[in-house]
């Protein structure tokens, strides 16, 4: 379906649909089974400029906004959901300096990673800390012209391939949620290390890994906003990033269901192609409609957020959460029709499967985003009246 | 230095169908792709300006829908573009092709290296290279896998032959033509599509290259097509093992009974 993107926009798609199909595909698989950081396609990604399409053109960037990162990610997991995820994660992790940065903050970090030469890293997950984000441990205390950061951060996308980290800790525990902060910090500071590296089931060529800071001295000019506003640095973040894991999993979905068109017209049983039975046609047709429900939702909520809107929350959440509820049936569906072979490594769809999951999980889980909708719901009603 | 890089618009064969009723090529609605030699042309362009400065201008000769092959190759960091454009070019052989591009060299004026591909995906001849060296009385060296080096006034190469490679060193300005050893062209950049988006395109006529129209285009052309034709699929072969002595003297018996011994 045409819409209507700008000429950049379809310049973006363009190039992101090359890098996937000519570097991304032949090494895909061998990235996933080694877990491997994709620095190669970080290089490639960065000469093309897509690490720079949600920047300010003043930064390095090309000016571009969400919908523009949303395109890219899209296009990259057609072929990578794992791959994919350096760049997404990387935008995960620039939303804080972007929204909350100061204009000192963003000359010095942001054109580094306009070019692609500085990936980044978000970090607010902890061991006793998931859903419950104000249960974080990790603190930071003020020491004169410093911050001490000590507390250690669990499942960090990018963690130890980064050079740049967002981190939410504690500068006040005694105000509860008003008294987080959020920092920069950069990946040679003393006192942060890094820690286990998961392994993990699915989006295997992504790193995830575990942060520490041990009296990690950190200068006070890396605190974003001011302090006491790390949570609300975190939930506007998750507001403009969302779209992106959205897009994530819808590009996964469209990969699996191009897949599955392929074989389903391919495969012959009963002697005649599979696509000749209603019953995997339907699946097709449902699959192909939930893709395309996605991206339309996704695609509006993107260009709000570009165009303004800060009343976002609600409908940012629903296009994760449908788009990822959407692409692991999409998946499972794509496996069905691929029958045993989909079971089996030498065809892309279990992996698409594997990688679909996560995108129901992270950047606050399903459920997450329910509670969210629902008490917008309930407070749009209760304003009302 | 000045670096021109001739390069061709071709069909994409990759996705050329074959009509199963006429068993001809499908065209209609194939798209056009700058031919895959001329990628590699481009690039080590792009690589020797980087390296020694200078710019890269891109010259085609071809239709009016030619432009999107300069458009491309600005995107990857060619300068400039010259379309040498006109209904007289059409039907122009290699000669007539190589020189009209001869012609608009001349008129780009100085320059210290033109590179080529090794051939059209298309034409497949390898003739518009030499022949454009020809027409500008400038040395060639083609089937280049390496620049070895540039020196004051003269250019290193690795041209590879069929026992392996020369190693062969030439004055400049001269002319090569490129093989896909040579590098690994990069992808285009979402900047250098914005830039080739707008970019100014020279376009030159047989009139502003001062070419006599009896020189290009079917008159001058002097190259006939007789006929086209499929060859003949070959008989299938049969492999032979055995001790050499037998096979020799079944090999003997086989020539004779066909006649040719
Ligand atoms: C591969 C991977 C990468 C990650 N990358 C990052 C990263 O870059 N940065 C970062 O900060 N974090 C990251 N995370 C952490 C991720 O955001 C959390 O895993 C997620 O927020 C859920 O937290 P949890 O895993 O602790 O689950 P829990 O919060 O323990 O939840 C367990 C289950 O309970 C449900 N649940 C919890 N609370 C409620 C409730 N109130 N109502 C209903 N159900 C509820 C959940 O939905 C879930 O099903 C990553 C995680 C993974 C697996
Ligand atoms: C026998 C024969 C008859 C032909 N008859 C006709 C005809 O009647 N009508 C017709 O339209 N065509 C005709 N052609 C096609 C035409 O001659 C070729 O397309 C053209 O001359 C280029 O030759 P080529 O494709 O073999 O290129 P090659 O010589 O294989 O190309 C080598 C390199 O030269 C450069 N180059 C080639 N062509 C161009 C170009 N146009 N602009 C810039 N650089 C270029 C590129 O760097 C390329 O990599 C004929 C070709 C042959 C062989």
């Amino acid at each position: 379906m045409n819409y209507f993107l700008t000429e950049e926009q379809q310049f973006i798609r363009e190039i992101s649909a090359k890098i996937a199909k000519e570097k991304i595909l032949p090494v895909r698989a061998e990235l996933d089974e080694a877990q491997e950081f994709p620095w190669e396609i970080v290089k490639v990604l960065a000469d093309s400029n897509l690490f720079g399409v949600y920047i300010e053109e003043k930064y390095g960037g090309t000016g571009g906004g969400v919908l523009d990162l949303c395109i890219a990610v899209e296009e990259l997991s057609r072929v990578c959901g794992g791959i994919s995820l350096c760049l997404a994660a990387t935008a995960l992790g620039t939303f804080p300096l972007i929204l909350f940065g100061s204009e000192a903050q963003k000359q010095k970090y942001l054109p580094g990673i306009a070019e692609g030469k500085k990936i980044v890293a978000f970090a607010l997950t902890e061991s006793g800390a998931g859903s419950d984000a104000g249960a974080i441990q990790t603190t930071a205390r003020r020491e004169g012209d410093y911050y001490v950061i000590n507390g250690t951060k669990q499942w960090i996308t990018n963690g130890g391939e980064a050079s740049i980290y967002t981190v939410i800790a504690m500068t006040d525990k005694a105000r509860g949620s008003r008294g987080a902060s959020a920092f920069i910090v950069e990946k040679e500071t003393p006192g942060f290390t890094f820690g286990k590296k998961e392994n993990k089931m699915g989006i295997r060529a992504s790193a995830t890994r575990e942060l520490i800071f041990q009296d990690c001295r950190v200068p006070v000019e890396n605190l974003l906003g001011k302090e006491g506003q790390g949570f609300i640095v975190a939930m506007k973040t998750f507001d403009a990033s969302r779209p992106g894991v959205a897009a994530q999993a819808l590009g996964i979905a469209q990969g699996a269901l191009d897949e599955a068109v392929t074989y389903a017209r391919q495969r012959e049983q009963f002697g005649k192609p599979i696509i000749s039975f209603q019953g995997i046609q339907f699946m097709l047709a449902d699959m192909a409609t939930k893709v395309e429900a996605s991206r339309a939702l996704v695609y509006a909520v993107a260009r709000a957020v570009d165009r303004g809107e800060t009343k976002i929350a609600k409908e940012s959440a629903m296009a994760k959460l449908f788009a990822s509820d959407m692409a692991m049936q999409v998946t499972v569906d794509a496996v069905q029709i691929l029958g045993g072979y989909g079971y089996m490594k030498e065809y892309p769809v279990e992996k698409m499967m594997r990688d679909a999951k996560i995108t129901q999980i992270y950047e606050g889980t399903n459920q997450i985003q329910r509670t969210i909708i629902a008490s917008h719901l309930v407070k749009e009603q209760a304003g009302r009246k | 230095m000045n670096i021109i890089v001739c390069i061709k618009q071709v069909p994409d064969t990759t996705s050329v169908r074959i009509d199963p009723e006429t068993r001809t090529l499908v065209r209609e609605g194939v798209p056009s792709i700058i031919n895959p030699f001329d990628m590699f042309a481009i690039e080590e362009g792009i690589r020797l300006k980087e390296k020694h400065g200078g710019k890269v201008i891109v010259l085609t000769l071809g239709p009016p829908q030619a432009e999107d092959a300069l458009r491309e190759a600005i995107s990857l960091g060619a300068d400039e573009a010259i379309h040498l454009c006109d209904v007289a070019f059409k039907g122009s052989d290699t000669l007539a092709t190589s020189f009209a591009l001869s012609a608009g060299i001349r008129k780009i004026g100085a320059f210290d290296l033109i590179i080529c591909g090794k051939q059209a995906s298309d034409g497949d001849t390898a003739q518009v290279g030499p022949g454009i060296a020809v027409q500008l009385n400038i040395p060639q060296i083609i089937f280049v896998r390496r620049i070895e080096e540039i020196q004051e006034g003269a250019i290193v190469v690795e041209r590879i032959s069929e026992e392996g490679f020369d190693v062969v060193r030439s004055a400049l300005p001269a002319l090569i033509s490129v093989v896909k050893e040579i590098n690994q062209p990069r992808l285009p950049s979402l900047k250098g599509k914005m830039k080739a988006k707008k970019a100014e395109i020279t376009k030159w006529g047989i009139a502003e290259i001062g070419v006599d129209p009896g020189r290009v285009g079917l008159d001058g052309s002097p190259t006939w097509v007789e006929k086209i034709f499929s060859p003949p699929e070959r008989e299938a072969h049969e492999p032979w093992h055995g001790e050499p002595d037998d096979l020799v003297k079944k090999l003997a018996d086989e020539l004779e009974k066909a006649k040719i011994i």
